[in-house]
């Protein structure tokens, strides 16, 4: 993508989390529990072309670099996501997200049945397997609409 | 058996259930020998859910090991109609017992519960969940008549909400078994279940049909479908109605055949069955006492090492 083509500016400093899945900007926000209170400057683009995707999101947080296990969570929604540290407008570390052994705090259980859903003062807890996530409560496993349970 | 609670079936291996087991069958040869055992310990009863005979095993077995039980009583006339969480519950009880019981209706509860405290705690029913020391006495009935391994398992009727089938099912994964699955489709095993046996390589066919595989089978698990889990009587009718034997059923089994139940059964084994050499389910349900009291030593005895007290019997 060329400068002029920019439909936000570069950061000074943060993190720009690229190639995230189209669709999923704000859930990456609300997994990393950023929702502009803590008065950083966020950019959010949406549905932006991409040679790898075609269509892609990609969001910037002005102030922040995120480290490694914040990010790893973003796999369960979008595995495609690069991480780019930046300083002094220079990208000056590029990660690919890689899948965490669990996740906590992040997800709800689908199961209404589950003890996590009860009013319980529990944080809810997920073992990542092959191709989803596993409740360590009650064992209910999710694999295709991950981001319908996210609950941060 | 090297646990401190037990929670799923999932976390037992051959050797501990060989071990509980061994015990077990130690406990039924000899009772006196047990009696007495654990004299000065306190065993608590938290039933979120009705039950009569999972509580009075446990209470029996536990009295005959010496011990004293407390019991939480119905959920009406607990602390629990007020609204007290589950977490709080057992923390208050642990000051009260050496171990607890728990049964509840959420899946995942007895996990959390032994998460809060520090004592042993046995799962005796989380929901649609687990059931595991329910599976302990399954076992011991199947290993008294057949042993545990090169054996042919049928589990029939309510897979999906059937805790006892959940623990079973990943229990006999431990051993040398083909299990067949035989239920209508609306109940077939929950995904979480198929995911844990496809896991172990266990060898695993489901069915519609009983027919398809009675001949085959050294063990028939029966269960009970229950109305509410059909949208309306008939549908519960027609479909339940596949799934009941009865004497005649029988005769296209082999000889050898185990029929066994968890109880309380309604009607999908009927009472001429009890007539006939199939029938072990009450044997397996009196074999609950000698179990648990093996189940309760072993605990004990683990939460007594993991202390640092010696053991000496």
């Amino acid at each position: 993508m060329s400068e002029h083509e920019l439909r936000v500016s570069k950061i000074r400093d943060g993190t720009v989390i690229d190639h995230v899945e189209s669709g999923q900007a704000l859930n990456v926000l609300a997994i990393l529990g950023i929702d502009g209170s803590e008065g950083l400057a966020v950019s959010v683009g949406m549905n932006v072309p991409s040679d790898r995707l075609g269509r892609k999101d990609i969001v910037k947080v002005e102030g922040r670099e995120l480290s490694q296990s914040e990010v790893d969570v973003l796999s369960l929604i979008a595995p495609e996501a690069t991480i780019n540290i930046v300083r002094e407008f220079e990208v000056v570390e590029k990660n690919r997200v890689t899948r965490p052994d669990g996740v906590s705090g992040v997800l709800s259980c689908p199961n209404r049945n589950c003890i996590t859903n009860d009013d319980e003062p529990v944080e809810t807890r997920f073992d990542v397997v092959a191709d989803g996530v596993r409740c360590d409560y009650c064992s209910t496993i999710l694999r295709d609409d991950i981001a319908d349970h996210i609950d941060v | 058996m090297r646990q401190d609670h037990l929670i799923t079936a999932t976390q037992l291996s051959r050797d501990d259930i060989e071990a509980v087991l061994d015990r077990a069958r130690a406990v039924a040869d000899d009772p006196a020998a047990y009696a007495g055992r654990h004299a000065g310990s306190v065993l608590a009863l938290c039933f979120f859910e009705p039950s009569t005979r999972t509580r009075m095993s446990f209470d029996s077995a536990a009295k005959r090991l010496g011990m004293e039980t407390i019991d939480m009583g119905d959920v009406d006339s607990s602390s629990v109609s007020k609204g007290e969480s589950l977490s709080d519950t057992v923390r208050v009880v642990e000051g009260y017992a050496d171990a607890l019981v728990l049964r509840h209706p959420s899946e995942g509860a007895a996990t959390l519960a032994a998460e809060r405290v520090d004592v042993p705690v046995v799962n005796a029913g989380d929901g649609a969940g687990q059931h595991p020391s329910q599976t302990l006495l399954d076992l011991h009935t199947i290993r008294e008549d057949h042993g545990l391994d090169d054996l042919t398992v049928g589990i029939m009727g309510d897979l999906k909400y059937g805790r006892t089938v959940h623990s079973l099912a990943a229990a006999l994964t431990n051993f040398d078994v083909n299990q067949h699955f035989i239920s209508p489709e609306s109940l077939r095993l929950p995904r979480s279940v198929r995911f844990d046996l496809h896991e172990t390589g266990a060898q695993v066919r489901e069915h519609t049909d009983l027919e398809a595989v009675l001949g085959d089978l050294d063990v028939l698990y029966v269960t009970r479908i229950q109305k509410e889990r059909f949208p309306d009587e008939n549908e519960y009718h027609r479909v339940a109605g596949e799934y009941q034997i009865d004497a005649d059923t029988l005769a296209a089994a082999s000889d050898d055949l185990t029929v066994m139940h968890p109880l309380p059964r309604v009607d999908e084994i009927a009472p001429d069955v009890d007539e006939t050499d199939h029938a072990r389910y009450f044997e397996q349900a009196h074999n609950g006492i000698p179990v648990r009291m093996a189940l309760l030593d072993t605990l004990l005895e683990n939460a007594e090492a993991a202390e640092g007290l010696e053991v000496d019997r």
